[in-house]
Formats: C-alpha cells, sequence, structure tokens
C-alpha cells in the first residue's frame, strides 16, 4: 500500500541523487564560474531534499531522521528516477579519456529542471500544505537551473562540431530515461488520488514544448523514444546507484553516531 | 519581567547576516516576525535558498544575540509563505548598492514562470552598483552564493555580484 511518505521520497531522493551527482563536479569544472553554478546547483537540490525528508521523518515519526533517510537506507530503497543516478560519461566521452562529460550534465540538468519547472509548480497546490510550501521554494530555484542548463545546452548544440556531436550523443544517451516520468507508479498514483501529488501526463505537453524549444534553438535532433523503460522511481535501478550511494553513506555509516 | 515584542525587535534590529554583513537580516527579509506563542515569545524566520548553508549560522546568530540581551524567546522556522527578495527593505537595498552588489529587481509574476526561463538573459538590464551604467553583461548565473550572479560592466570593466530575484 503506498502511502504518502513513498511519493514524497520519490521528491526527495531525485533531489538528492542529482545534488550527489552534480556535485561530483566540485573542484573539476571545465571553467571556474561553472565549477561553482555546479555547486550551487547542488546546495539547492540537497537543501530540497532535506526539506522533503524532514517532512517525511516528521510524518513517519518515532526515531525517523533526515540523516538516516538520506544515509541509512540502501539501493532498493531508493525512488529516484534511474534518469539522475548515471555517471557524467557520455557514450562519445569513454572511460578511457573522460568520466565527467560536460555535454552529458547539462542535458541530464536540462531535461530534469523542464520537468521539475512544471512538477514544483504544480504541487504548490498539492493538499499537503508542508509540500505546497517546498514547491514554492522549489520552484524559484529550479527556475534557475533549468536557465542555466538551456542557455549551456543551446550554447554547447549550436557550438563546435566537437561539442555538437557529443551533446547530441548524450541527448540520444539520456532522452530514453525519460520515458520514466510519464509511465505511473504505485506512489503516484495514491498521491494523486488524495490530492498531494499530480497527474504527470497533464505536464507533458508543456514539457515537450520547452524541450522542443530549446532542441530547435541547440540545433540538436530529438530522438525516438523507444525501447526499455527505466523504473528507478520503482525501486529498480543501474548498477550505478550503489556506487554513488556507497561513496555518499560511507563516512556516516563508519561513523554511526557522529556529530560534526 | 516578561520582555515585550518590540524589545525583541529592537534587541534584533541591527543583527546582520553572516554573509553580507552590510545587511540586517530584517533588510533582508529573512526574520518575519515576533510572537507570542503558547510556550512564550517566538522568533519567526524564513529561509532563503533552500540549501543556504548560512541558515544555521543565522538560527546560532539569533539565539546567541537573544540570549546576551537576557530574552527568552524560541526560534520558528517557517517555509511559507516562501521568502522573497520583494521582502528587502528599501535601505537594505541600497545597502547592497553601496558595497558593491546590485540589488534585486521585482520578481517576475508566478505565472510567467516557464516565460521567463526562456527569455534572453540580455533582457534583464542590470545596472552596475559601481558607476551606473547598464551597459552589463552576465558571466555567470551563480556567483560566490546561490543568491548571486556574477556581471561584468561593460563601461567600467568591473565584475560584480548581482543579488537575484527570488
Amino acid at each position: 500500500m503506498s502511502t504518502a511518505t513513498d511519493y514524497l521520497l520519490h521528491l526527495a531522493d531525485n533531489a538528492l541523487v542529482l545534488g550527489q551527482r552534480n556535485a561530483e563536479w566540485c573542484g573539476h569544472g571545465p571553467i571556474l564560474e561553472e565549477d561553482i553554478a555546479l555547486s550551487n546547483v547542488s546546495l539547492d537540490l540537497i537543501g530540497q531534499a532535506r526539506l522533503l525528508y524532514q517532512l517525511v521523518a516528521s510524518l513517519q515519526g518515532g526515531d525517523a531522521t533526515e540523516d538516516k533517510l538520506a544515509y541509512f537506507r540502501d539501493t532498493g530503497e531508493f525512488r529516484n528516477y534511474t534518469l539522475l543516478e548515471l555517471p557524467h560519461s557520455g557514450p562519445l566521452s569513454g572511460y578511457a579519456h573522460a568520466s565527467l562529460d560536460y555535454g552529458t550534465t547539462i542535458v541530464r540538468n536540462f531535461l530534469y529542471s523542464a520537468l521539475m519547472a512544471l512538477l514544483w509548480e504544480a504541487l504548490e497546490k498539492s493538499a499537503n500544505a508542508d509540500l505546497a510550501a517546498i514547491a514554492s521554494k522549489s520552484l524559484k530555484e529550479v527556475r534557475y537551473h533549468l536557465r542555466h542548463s538551456r542557455d549551456w545546452l543551446v550554447r554547447l548544440g549550436d557550438g563546435t562540431d566537437e561539442s555538437h556531436a557529443r551533446t547530441q550523443a548524450a541527448l540520444d544517451h539520456l532522452m530514453p530515461y525519460t520515458q520514466e516520468f510519464w509511465t505511473g507508479s504505485p506512489a503516484e498514483a495514491a498521491a494523486f488520488a488524495a490530492g498531494i501529488g499530480v497527474d504527470l501526463q497533464t505536464l507533458k505537453a508543456d514539457w515537450d514544448g520547452i524541450v522542443d524549444g530549446a532542441l530547435t534553438e541547440a540545433t540538436l535532433k530529438r530522438p525516438l523514444l523507444e525501447g526499455y523503460v527505466s523504473e528507478g522511481k520503482k525501486g529498480l535501478h543501474s548498477e550505478h546507484l550503489g556506487f554513488l550511494l556507497a561513496e555518499m553513506q560511507s563516512l556516516a555509516r563508519a561513523h554511526p553516531n557522529g556529530n560534526w | 519581567m516578561t520582555t515585550s515584542i518590540e524589545e525583541t525587535w529592537a534587541a534584533l534590529a541591527d543583527l546582520a547576516d553572516p554573509e553580507i554583513p552590510v545587511i540586517s537580516l530584517r533588510d533582508l527579509g529573512i526574520l518575519r516576525d515576533v510572537r507570542a506563542g503558547a510556550e512564550g515569545l517566538e522568533v519567526v524566520i524564513t529561509p532563503t535558498y533552500s540549501g543556504c548553508p548560512a541558515m544555521s549560522q543565522i538560527e546560532d546568530d539569533i539565539r546567541s544575540t537573544l540570549k546576551n540581551k537576557g530574552i527568552s524567546a524560541r526560534v520558528v522556522t517557517q517555509l511559507a509563505p516562501a521568502w522573497t527578495t520583494d521582502w528587502m527593505t528599501e535601505s537594505g537595498k541600497e545597502k547592497l548598492r553601496a558595497y558593491g552588489i546590485a540589488p534585486p529587481h521585482q520578481t517576475p509574476a508566478a505565472h510567467n514562470v516557464v516565460r521567463f526561463i526562456s527569455r534572453p538573459a540580455k533582457a534583464e538590464a542590470v545596472p552596475c552598483p559601481h558607476c551606473g551604467s547598464s551597459n552589463t553583461v552576465v558571466s555567470s548565473q551563480f556567483g560566490s552564493t546561490a543568491c548571486k550572479a556574477l556581471y561584468k560592466c561593460q563601461d567600467c570593466q568591473e565584475p560584480f555580484d548581482y543579488f537575484k530575484p527570488y
């Protein structure tokens, strides 16, 4: 039986996992400004995750805390979209010379921010007043994330032959994972029925509009969607999430009652 | 003797933001209210950006200021309505400008959010806080803190921070 907390965990895990991924650029950005920008985006995302985990912890009661939710759940308990846990390496970046491909990072941030700009706006009307308050804050933040990633999408797509090819490859690689946005889950259905969540299908036309407008400007071609539909939000993840969580959770697990 | 709401406001009036110390928490719109709660006085603050690392410092600063002045009050964090730069006082904006940070424009109306995203950044003229010229360009959407963007003035050639509308 899905409850409100399952849906809130889905939203929180999305923010935390992408925040952790983007934070991998800290100290490795292609230019100083972008290093700082992605660290700021990560701080926003981790801040959003904290607010949502605090809300879940208060609903669960007992000894639940935001840290327990973030650091002491395992892969199968995370409810984020698979898209957000994938590494920053696109198909053209190759394992040998680049584990961090900026085109992949930008395309992912753009596809997710375009969704969240619409979803947070819709969630401002959530029957859960706490979620509505978090949505109002997060909407202001995602607006800047979307503007940032859209600017760079256009710059890279409509840039050099090399940047165009790598951004198109990243788009071809990542776009199929967005099918998960539009394929329902029990948690989303239950949240929608309770007035807490949103019917994602009602956002699809606007999302397509944002994506198509940006891709046209970026001279990129929208790939056809076909094949496997990922199910990270149901707890079925790629092999990459385990490594991400291991890095993120190891310190808290090594010192379970640590305080700093 | 119980402390009045006015005394608590007065005690916190000059408490500065830890990150931008020229502006007070009240000028920034973070300090929302002082009210009588069920268990005594409550100081209501509202967080800025979800990930702003200064928020816990701000809470600590308020607690220690109240303690030093012998005022007993609880600090309550309130999310709704969400903090907006529209709450910044005019004197606060003037202090930012004098410090070299361009103050925020009015935030766009909520129903314009999606259109606002795709509007080119150059549509927003941000006057240089040093020379006043509007001939400025954005060099990064994110500056040294989440609440600021980096700009450069094309006339006086000075880089500067812009406190983004939120």
